[in-house]
């Protein structure tokens, strides 16, 4: 058990590799109700979170789900996160653990009178189940999931409980994360657990979570991005939508991209062994231009893989770079992200901008 | 195995006449994790006792491997270098790290079974 954001959480059930190769091969499922979700409410709610997030709410209809970025008046990211509407007044906010008591804390300070926010974390429990056979390995008493679209979401039956299905996760592959009661809960991780066992599904806990969601590339808040970091050097300004009318930390942000970036995110490979851990410095050429935000060895690709940020100009596809490891220089590859491309349906969040 | 011993940074040994065969025990490899790769020094290698001789590297974190004796390296576990897992499958047995030859004494504190169980269950707390 480790400590995440104030959870006890798993690093693994049973062993890190196992549950990464089940979740590329088969399906895994994580237990993420660490994770806060808050309830965002009210005629106003629409024009709340515009002001609040960097992407653009407006066309998003009920029934479907958005990546957005909530940043601070200087640019800077106070946290990613995932936007459900639910109905044109209703919205599911779905926030990291480390960042649930200072996002609330924001949140609030900008609410105004025609918009509620209540926080369901404790209440409403979260699971993903994520792998290329997730959708056929739903147990028994499931509705039927061939009608959502990738990022779109319904209420339905899992295991004959009632609950939100999202067809949305953190690694990659097709998959679901599922919102349920938190009083029934259990239920439905033992039904996908047991009903699944003979095809392979396995618990996964943080390790492989961590793992497949590096390998698709998917930022990890606190790693690969914080306050200190504009989403252009982060790779997400395509989660920037300057012409939606104004929003906290727009002026910044136009800045930013009309001049560009100084920095942005890489990704890199390494041989067998040398596993980039995050802070490790990035050089070339006997120069040090950034540190590793994420590493970690990859038992699906059999090599370890990390991302870096790093001075802009960067470094082109196949180019040789060095990083710090186990306090000497190892040879790293710089390669295209995401490192992996899963099943999920439509394409991964883009790389870059 | 009657005759292993621990170290209080579990290490094991087992002794077989002035052959030492090292490796890290059950607690170690659970707390470690998935093993991915060792960094192993080159046989002939001369250690003293507790001398740092290489790197295990697992998922989370690279750890120091310490020799628990004195000797001089006369074998290491090539296996490792393309399976790193046996020492999490096995690490009794097909997940030994290396062999010595001891030179001089047996370190007096090396500790038995009972009070290496007692030394990991106070550091898992």
């Amino acid at each position: 058990m480790v400590d995440f954001g104030g959870w006890e959480l798993p690093q693994q059930y049973t062993s890190i590799r196992d549950e990464h190769l089940a979740v590329r091969k088969v399906a895994g499922l994580f237990d993420i109700s660490h994770m806060g979700r808050l309830v965002v409410e009210g005629a106003g709610a629409e024009r709340y979170l515009q002001h609040l997030m960097t992407n653009d709410l407006a066309p998003l209809p009920p029934g479907h789900a958005i990546y957005t970025l909530m940043c601070e008046q200087d640019g800077g990211v106070i946290d990613d996160l995932v936007i459900y509407r639910e109905t044109e007044q209703r919205f599911i906010v779905v926030v990291n653990a480390a960042n649930r008591e200072k996002d609330t804390a924001w949140m609030r300070k900008h609410l105004s009178e025609d918009v509620t926010m209540e926080d369901r974390t404790l209440d409403l429990s979260l699971i993903a189940f994520q792998g290329p056979k997730a959708h056929e390995l739903l147990p028994k008493g499931s509705s039927k999931t061939d009608d959502i679209p990738y990022f779109g979401f319904r209420a339905g039956k899992v295991a004959g409980l009632l609950g939100l299905i999202s067809r949305t996760g953190y690694t990659g592959e097709d998959g679901f994360e599922l919102f349920i009661d938190s009083e029934h809960v259990v239920q439905v991780w033992d039904a996908i657990l047991a009903e699944g066992k003979n095809a392979g599904v396995l618990p996964a806990g943080l390790g492989a979570r961590d793992a497949t969601r590096l390998e698709a590339a998917l930022r990890l808040y606190g790693n690969d991005m914080d306050e200190t970091v504009n989403p252009y050097e982060a790779g997400l300004g395509w989660t920037v939508k300057l012409g939606k009318g104004d929003f906290i930390g727009r002026d910044v942000l136009a800045a930013v991209k009309q001049q560009g970036p100084k920095r942005t995110l890489i990704g890199f490979k390494t041989q067998p062994g040398d596993i980039p851990r995050h802070g490790a410095a990035v050089s070339s050429e006997g120069r040090r231009v950034g540190a590793v935000t994420s590493g970690t060895h990859s038992f699906f690709l059999g090599h370890p893989i990390a991302l870096a940020m790093v001075e802009v100009p960067s470094f082109r596809v196949g180019e040789t770079i060095a990083v710090e490891v186990r306090g000497r220089e190892a040879s790293a590859e710089v390669v295209k992200l995401p490192f992996y491309r899963g099943s999920a349906r439509s394409a991964v969040a883009p790389a870059k901008s | 195995m009657a005759d292993r011993r621990y170290t209080k940074t579990h290490e094991w040994i087992s002794v077989d006449g002035k052959t030492v065969t090292v490796g890290i025990t059950d607690f170690a490899q659970a707390q470690l994790g998935d093993v991915v790769f060792l960094e192993l020094p080159a046989v002939g290698r001369k250690l003293a006792a507790r001398e740092s001789f290489g790197v295990i590297e697992s998922v989370k974190a690279a750890s120091d491997l310490y020799s628990p004796v004195p000797g001089r390296i006369t074998e290491v576990n090539e296996k490792l270098s393309a399976k790193p897992e046996l020492v999490n499958s096995d690490p009794y047995g097909e997940g030994w790290i290396l062999k010595l030859e001891l030179a001089g004494d047996l370190p007096s504190d090396l500790l038995d079974e009972a009070a290496y169980k007692r030394s990991a269950e106070a550091a898992a707390h």
